[in-house]
């Protein structure tokens, strides 16, 4: 037998075994626990480009765990899908805990930091096995584990204001995955199978279908509030906002989108795209929710002066694109919202460790101070400037293309959702341009009170007085934030290297 | 006794259970009583599973001589999964709260929200 | 006041109570019962402990080092075992097919059982944990 072959679970172990011996690193020195949680996070990230490599090549995997076939035994199943998503979670998973380093010295005090990096392994790799798993029970079980580990992560810095955020992120999101182990049951009830293949074959044979849309409901519901669509997106600019830079990234980057994915497959690998013409129960409200959060979630970033509050609102905006192209269910929709959620992690991740960057240097988190960083921060700013622009969608980056994908299926279905996603892309210029604006032609003007207030709000970093030096982020944090910007903009340009995963992904759920 | 009550009689138990529960968590202003409406919530879809492997006359699922009719064992196994996942939901939870108190000297959610 | 008969009863239980536990969890393969069961037992034993002798006395017996030792000991065993199907060439949790001088059926048995040994020692000491960090830091005050 070859190693390769054990590559799924491997991905996930590593990660859970990184995250248990971090504590224990701990206990010995705890200058141990950054090089193994980099270790960890490297090797899972080296496992899904093998396994992502080799799904293209071989078509999809399945891992028995301990040996029991799929109806009784807990089943791995990675199609070119959750292979595009795991190597998404794991590249940014792995830069996340490189930036940590120099970001979190000053954010929680040192006796938390084992706790921190088993934690951010912990959500990496249940993110991870949220992924690959082909169990609907087990989903469920990975998604409480990187669940309660964004909790933890969210009020780790004990800043004002984030146990309250943890705690309202924790009582709507555990609404949600109870609605996702109620659903569980349904699906069980009627099927008698846990395993996503084997209850979308018998589920076809059912002749009954209000039970099943009971459960398909449920599921859905609970997996859009880990996904924050639109009315269910409350919890999540305090949260991302309030947790420390790589957390947002992770949350808002990746714990979103695993969100997304796992609607995806509860929608079209369990129940299969076959049942859901006949009904629409579940696309078109998806639909709609997602159109308004466009919409509604770029709006609300525009009133935001906190930068990092103003990324979160954009996340329920884009959040927003990825479901409607699911929803819409079309071969170019599909392509093209698979594709913006590389687009938008990979936007989403370099904005907020620019936010990050800036906020540990000099302490700035109100839009309106970013006046004149461009002199003080150059590489930050542009690799902040392109990232901005792939993400309100400008043609050479890769924003655009999976915009483009996005508009022609919506015009294929009608043109409200063309004018939707064409006025998200305005309002979103709106926010973006305005930093950018001020970043670049701003006149450094220093309001006295707007700066103390910034400075309450940060809080813990050691703010030192303007100078006009060159003052960029040390290299763990600058490497991630250049890595991240030159990727959303050549995907533009090499567009058919994501496409390539994308377009075998969608073919297989749209059962074509 | 049991076989007097009517089959989906757990399944109505369920369900009012699983709105006390969520009444609960949107209602209250307590902090704390909204972990015990997320709590009884959670146990609401316990009961759910619990009852949908009931099967009347089986036997536990340990294998024997002479016995046809087992329980369904797996939900069991579900709902162990689930208790362990609510425990440390719940232990969390309440951690956050003691540090909420200690912060803000309140548990009043209406309060929390203004500051 | 000094609570005697607490303290007492405690005193005389706390040794049973942990017995039981360990029964659960060494009686897991074949019973009722498990590792996490049984853990939840023992750590149970200690809460009991840290109620009527305060919170210190339990901290003594087992301390914080000592606690996230063993949870995480614990859990890596759990990971190890699973590392051993594929070491001996199966697949992640195979354990029928390491290669001991038994039938198969035994082989499983012994496996459920370390398995289970590794998850009541995580679960022991991850319950008192949870009370003691509720505990300790209202104490305190910060």
């Amino acid at each position: 037998m070859n190693i390769s072959q054990h590559f799924p679970i491997l991905v996930i172990i590593t990660l859970f075994t990184g995250a248990y011996l971090a504590p224990l690193a701990g206990l010995w020195k705890r200058k141990l626990c950054y090089p193994l949680a980099v270790l960890s996070a490297l090797l899972s990230f080296l496992f899904s480009v093998v396994i992502l490599l080799s799904v293209l090549e071989h078509g999809i995997i399945r891992y028995h765990v301990g040996g029991w076939e799929p109806p009784w035994g807990i089943e791995l199943l990675v199609d070119p899908l959750s292979a595009f998503m795991a190597l998404i979670v794991s590249f940014i998973g792995l830069l996340a805990v490189v930036y940590s380093k120099d970001y979190i010295a000053g954010e929680i005090p040192d006796k938390k930091l084992p706790a921190y990096y088993s934690l951010l392994q912990l959500i990496i790799g249940g993110m991870l096995g949220a992924l690959m798993t082909g169990d609907l029970f087990n989903l469920f079980v990975m998604t409480e584990i990187f669940s309660i580990s964004a909790y933890a992560l969210v009020s780790i810095a004990q800043k004002k204001g984030s146990l309250i955020a943890s705690y309202n992120y924790l009582i709507l999101a555990s609404v949600g995955t109870t609605f996702i182990l109620f659903s569980t049951g349904f699906i069980y009830m009627v099927t008698g199978s846990l395993n996503m293949v084997d209850i979308s074959q018998r589920l076809s044979a059912l002749e009954s279908p209000w039970v099943m849309y009971n459960g398909l409901i449920l599921l859905v519901i609970g997996f859009a509030i880990k996904s924050a669509l639109f009315p269910l997106h409350t919890w999540l600019p305090d949260a991302h906002s309030i947790a420390p830079s790589p957390v947002s990234v992770l949350l808002s980057a990746l714990v979103i989108k695993v969100g997304a994915y796992s609607i995806i497959r509860s929608v079209f690998t369990v129940f299969g795209p076959g049942l859901l013409e006949q009904s629409g129960v579940v696309t078109i409200p998806v639909t709609w929710m997602a159109s308004l959060g466009i919409l509604l979630g770029s709006i609300y970033a525009i009133t935001q002066t906190d930068i990092k509050r103003m990324l979160a609102y954009s996340s329920v905006a884009h959040i927003g694109y990825i479901l409607l192209g699911i929803g819409l269910a079309s071969t170019a929709s599909m392509t093209g919202g698979i594709f913006h959620i590389l687009n938008h992690a990979l936007g989403k991740a370099c904005l907020f460790f620019c936010a990050g960057a800036v906020l540990h240097k000099t302490g700035i988190r109100n839009v309106e101070e970013y006046t004149g960083l461009a002199g003080k921060m150059p590489i930050t700013m542009i690799a902040f400037t392109l990232a901005a622009i792939s993400l309100v969608g400008i043609p050479p980056t890769s924003g655009f293309m999976s915009k483009f994908y996005l508009a022609i299926g919506a015009y294929q279905e009608s043109w409200i959702f063309l004018a939707v996603i064409l006025l998200g892309s305005l309002l979103s210029a709106v926010f973006y341009f305005r930093v950018i604006n001020l970043i670049y032609f701003g006149e450094p003007e220093h309001k006295s009170g707007v700066r103390e207030q910034g400075a309450e709000i940060g809080g813990v970093v050691h703010r030192q007085p303007t100078t006009d030096n060159r003052r960029e982020a040390p290299l763990t944090m600058l490497i991630p934030i250049i890595i991240l910007a030159l990727g959303s903009t050549l995907f533009g340009i090499l567009v058919h290297i994501p496409l390539s995963v994308v377009e075998p992904a969608v073919k297989l759920l749209l059962g074509m | 006794m049991i076989n007097l009550l009517p089959p989906n009689l757990p399944y109505f138990i369920c369900i009012t259970l699983l709105l006390i529960g969520l009444y609960t968590m949107i209602i209250k202003k307590s902090l704390i009583k909204k972990i015990m409406g997320l709590n009884i919530f959670s146990t609401s879809v316990f009961l759910f599973l619990i009852s949908m492997a009931y099967r009347r006359g089986g036997a536990p699922p340990i294998k024997a001589e002479g016995v046809e009719l087992y329980v369904n064992p797996l939900p069991h196994a579900l709902v162990l999964t689930g208790i362990v996942v609510a425990l440390a939901l719940t232990s969390f939870a309440l951690i956050l709260v003691i540090n909420i108190y200690k912060e803000h000297k309140t548990l009043d959610s209406e309060k929390l929200t203004k500051l | 006041m000094n609570p005697v008969v607490i303290r007492t009863v405690t005193r005389i239980l706390v040794p049973f109570i942990q017995l039981f536990g360990f029964y659960i969890i060494v009686h897991g393969p074949v019973s009722p019962g498990g590792g996490f069961q049984g853990g939840v037992v023992v750590g149970a034993s200690m809460i009991l402990l840290a109620l009527a002798y305060g919170a210190h006395e339990a901290e003594s017996k087992v301390s914080h080092h000592v606690r996230i030792a063993m949870d995480s000991l614990g859990s890596l065993a759990y990971a190890g075992i699973g590392l051993l199907g594929i070491a001996a060439g199966g697949l992640f949790l195979q354990y029928n097919i390491i290669p001991l001088p038994l039938p198969p059926a035994r082989v499983n048995g012994i496996m459920i059982f370390l398995i289970g040994v590794a998850i009541g020692v995580h679960i022991m000491a991850l319950v008192l944990s949870l009370f003691l960090h509720t505990t300790e830091e209202t104490e305190k005050d910060d």
